[in-house]
């Protein structure tokens, strides 16, 4: 009876009597779960082109914090910095696409998986070749002040993630809809054999897609970094992906964003209200447990893409 | 005689490194001609046409033996993506539409290596859309929800916004209905006579494939058992019994509804 009063009852009943303060966590969680899109957006993208499910994306996000954290503490300025991350991620990406893809071409879809594995230690080793262990804070000048609506405080360095990400998914959907090579893209994602027969050439589509993927995963990195500083423990948190994945649906940029969302506010909900009861920390396997009751339900996740069948 | 568009001399084709597919085929496209390739099922007709259009590669094949010219140049080393701009488009076996894009906007894909969408692309567009009017109706459906015949539409509309000169078409006649077989024969030959594309037809379909095409190779077993034009192979006694199936009354048949369908053709 206790505990089901613990777990039924006494959360509704303080999210009642202190509604600000539920709205403060659910909009911190919401933020949260912004990050968490963005590192989702990434793997959809290539996962949708290739059919690589490129387990090196959290790396990538971190590999590129580090690249432009590191320029700028070398005193590059901050644009110019952005400018050289970019094109080391573009040459990454054409490195992926010569030294890894091509050479594999036509493998299972496992072997692909495993060698993402091996890009994801390779640009961890590189990154922390070049540039050291350290933690380093990270301030691109993202205002950082608090503001209230009523009585929920918000962070404004929230808010501006959230417009960044925003922004990010509106110019990467009219890319892929409105543009001669967005439309190679999503032709690719469709059917890789006809996308050929009709001249599109894949090495190509590949080095975009990736570099498209590095690129969003710069934006992911320098957000996340100036929150907690870039640090090697960004690629782990990038694993919070593969619950967003589920969620979302491997193929789907919307999915990719309201999973994120969904996963995590729901974690934040979820600790400060239930978390006494599971003595804490349920932070870190709740958004599992969530994906995997939204496995039994829609295998396709929320907006996988429908399976067509017709012949 | 002029030089043939298309010219397969000879070739042999492994899939895997161990199975060998085809023994030894040869057959020329001349320019402006519609070829058929004629065969069972597993004969070896979407292989060959893949080791023209380099297709082959992607499914681990290779040309072990002989040559493949396309206006006199050999165009074996050659990847998809030169052959479509050299002016040789397959379309798949099976349609292969983009699923997911609607049906202007696989039709554009066509055009991918011709660059930007410009004004000429436009003009093809609307070209696709005259012949194929259905296309047009249907421009704003994904494919995948289009029907089997305005899939087969789609992917030949498709093909023909690269410009080529020669289609190589697998199998168009899989799976319609035979009023829409004999309707989408009726337009590649319209597109045959008015555009000069030449074609290289693979079907299991013998007879309205011979109703249609100038020339025909049967395939057996990865080798050309016999070739010979359109006509005398529809009057060949073996194959009229192996491939067309008919006997001495429904080849009576056979030929009014030819005639028939002639006639209408040119009305
Ligand atoms: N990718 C492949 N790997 C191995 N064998 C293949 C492959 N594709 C086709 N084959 C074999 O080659 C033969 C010819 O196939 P195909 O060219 O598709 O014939 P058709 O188009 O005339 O039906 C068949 O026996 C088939 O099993
Ligand atoms: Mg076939």
């Amino acid at each position: 009876m206790e505990a089901l009063n613990a777990l039924f009852v006494t959360p509704f009943v303080e999210i009642f009597d202190a509604p600000w303060f539920f709205m403060e966590v659910l909009t911190g969680g919401l933020m949260a779960g912004v990050m968490y899109s963005l590192v989702a957006l990434g793997f959809v993208l290539i996962f949708k082109a290739s059919g690589v499910f490129n387990f090196a994306q959290g790396v990538m996000v971190l590999f590129a914090a580090l690249n432009f954290v590191g320029l700028m503490d070398a005193g590059v300025p901050m644009i110019l910095a952005g400018i050289i991350t970019i094109a080391i991620m573009v040459a990454v990406a054409f490195a992926i696409e010569r030294f890894v893809l091509r050479p594999l071409v036509n493998q299972e879809h496992i072997i692909l998986f495993m060698a993402t594995i091996g890009v994801a230690y390779f640009l961890e080793g590189v990154g922390e070749m070049i540039w050291g262990t350290d933690v380093r804070p990270l301030n691109v000048g993202i205002p950082d002040d608090v503001f209230f609506v009523g009585d929920a405080m918000i962070q404004q360095s929230d808010l501006f993630a959230a417009v960044v990400a925003g922004f990010l998914v509106v110019v990467l959907a009219l890319f892929f809809h409105y543009t001669r090579t967005g439309r190679a893209l999503r032709a690719v994602a469709d059917d890789h054999q006809a996308a050929l027969s009709i001249g599109i050439p894949l090495n190509h589509i590949w080095v975009i897609v990736w570099s498209v993927a590095g690129f969003v995963a710069l934006v992911t990195g320098i957000m996340w970094g100036s929150k907690l500083g870039v640090q090697f423990s960004l690629s782990v948190i990038a694993l919070k992906a593969l619950p967003v994945l589920i969620l979302g649906g491997f193929t789907s940029i919307p999915g990719a964003i309201v999973g994120g969302l969904i996963i995590g506010a729901g974690e934040k909900v979820a600790e400060v209200y239930w978390g006494g009861f599971f003595g804490g920390a349920i932070e870190e396997w709740f958004a599992y447990i969530l994906a995997l009751a939204f496995l039994f339900f829609r295998p396709q996740g929320l907006f996988g893409e429908k399976i067509i069948e017709r012949v | 005689m002029a030089e043939p568009l298309l010219k397969v001399n000879n070739i042999e084709v492994i899939y895997d490194h161990v199975i060998l597919v085809l023994k030894g085929v040869s057959l020329e496209v001349p320019e402006g001609g519609i070829v058929a390739l004629l065969g069972a099922n597993g004969a070896g007709k979407s292989t060959t046409l893949k080791s023209i259009s380099n297709l082959l590669r992607a499914e681990r094949g290779d040309v072990t033996k002989g040559t493949i010219e396309l206006n006199g140049k050999t165009v074996h080393n050659l990847t998809a993506n030169d052959l479509v701009r050299q002016g040789c488009v397959q379309v798949m076996e099976g349609r292969h539409c983009f699923e997911h894009l609607t049906i202007e906007e696989n039709l554009l894909t066509g055009a991918y290596t011709r660059g930007r969408v410009n004004a000429a692309v436009k003009a093809d567009l609307q070209m696709v859309y005259d012949y194929f009017p259905r296309l047009y109706e249907r421009r704003k459906s994904q494919a995948g929800y289009t029907s089997g015949g305005e899939q087969q539409m789609c992917a030949i509309g498709r093909a023909l916004m690269a410009r080529p000169k020669i289609i190589l078409l697998d199998e168009p006649s899989m799976g319609l209905a035979p009023q829409l077989v004999e309707q989408i024969f009726e337009i590649v030959k319209k597109l045959n006579k008015e555009e000069g594309v030449s074609f290289l037809l693979a079907e299991q379909n013998t007879s309205v494939a011979l109703k249609y095409a100038d020339y025909g190779y049967i395939l057996e077993n990865g080798r050309v058992v016999m070739d010979g034009d359109a006509e005398s192979l529809a009057n060949n006694e073996d194959v009229k019994e192996f491939y067309l199936g008919v006997s001495q009354q429904g080849r009576k048949n056979f030929r009014e509804v030819k005639h028939y369908k002639r006639r209408k053709r040119w009305l």
